[in-house]
């Protein structure tokens, strides 16, 4: 995958325009990063980002992984995901990795870390499974 | 119907509309009860996951559980304070259909001193047709403020005998 492609593929998608997602192509590790939009926030006293973004963000990012196995097959759906919260999702920039933890041929378990000052102090977790597009 | 369920029918909208992410998507505020929170979202084009089917994202189905979840909550503990997400489980039996209103009803069944637990179903018209379920977990991060009509009445009875035990 090329960062143009990352790019591309961000872009095709309005509900990840709608929360502002870039994707980056580091070391040829896809990260996503989720600037922070005060159209975010889900606690405006906190100040804290609302937990369904944080869930959603970390859900594209899970899809994008699996997208970038098959770039020309639809995107995958998802199963189930289960969704920690570790830490409160400050006003600022957060960032999220998705590893594949097993791949069948018709389901992957996924794992998604979302971080913001260091992939080391997580703010949250998701793990869940995704049905893959059909190959035909 | 306790005053402060009537209150929440009052601030329930403004409860929405406060929380900028729940403007931004266009989450709508429906009904509330002890425990209990119903909040819509209609069909929004921004809120597409899938391009070619039109389908809005599971993110956005899961921002909607979340925040009615969050409501129940409240409602569940029975007065004001500031709570968090602790956990969100979500199983997804369908595609919401594209154009249709989704609509999530949380139940909270269950609230200890700090934690809520809370059920709830998404679904576009037939509750019994759901589109998303959820299981969430919620902490209440700060202290809780119970209306004065709402409280027991033997609190006020109790506290002048702590009062007076102390001194």
């Amino acid at each position: 995958m090329t960062q143009r492609l990352a790019d591309t593929l961000v872009a095709s998608i309005p509900y990840a325009q709608i929360l502002g997602i870039e994707a980056k192509l580091k070391d040829g590790e896809l990260i996503l990063n989720l600037p922070f939009l005060k159209s975010n926030i889900g606690n405006p006293t906190l100040p804290a980002l609302h937990g369904g973004v944080i869930g959603g963000f970390m859900e594209v990012c899970a899809m994008a992984e699996l997208r970038r196995l098959s770039p020309d097959l639809p995107f995958s759906k998802p199963i189930g995901v289960n969704i920690d919260y570790l830490r409160r999702g400050k006003p600022v920039a957060t960032f999220a990795r998705a590893t594949i933890f097993k791949k069948g041929s018709r389901v992957a378990n996924v794992r998604v870390r979302a971080w913001q000052e260091t992939p080391e102090t997580p703010i949250a977790a998701l793990s869940g499974h995704f049905l893959l597009p059909e190959t035909k | 119907m306790t005053d402060f369920v009537e209150k929440l029918w009052e601030i329930g909208p403004a409860l929405v509309q406060g929380t900028p992410h729940a403007k931004k998507i266009g989450m709508r505020f429906v009904a509330v009860d002890k425990g209990l929170a119903t909040l819509s979202l209609p069909y929004n084009p921004a809120l597409i996951g899938d391009p070619r089917s039109r389908v809005i994202a599971g993110g956005a189905v899961t921002t909607l559980l979340d925040q009615a979840c969050g409501l129940a909550a409240i409602a569940g503990f029975d007065g004001f304070g500031q709570i968090a997400t602790l956990s969100l489980r979500i199983d997804y039996q369908r595609s919401a259909n594209p154009g249709e209103t989704v609509i999530a009803e949380a139940v909270c069944y269950k609230t200890t001193r700090h934690v809520a637990f809370i059920r709830a179903v998404a679904h576009d018209g037939d509750a019994d047709d759901p589109v998303a379920t959820a299981q969430a977990c919620f902490i209440l991060t700060g202290p809780l403020y119970k209306l004065p009509s709402d409280a027991p009445e033997d609190a006020d009875k109790k506290a002048p005998q702590k009062t007076a035990g102390k001194s």
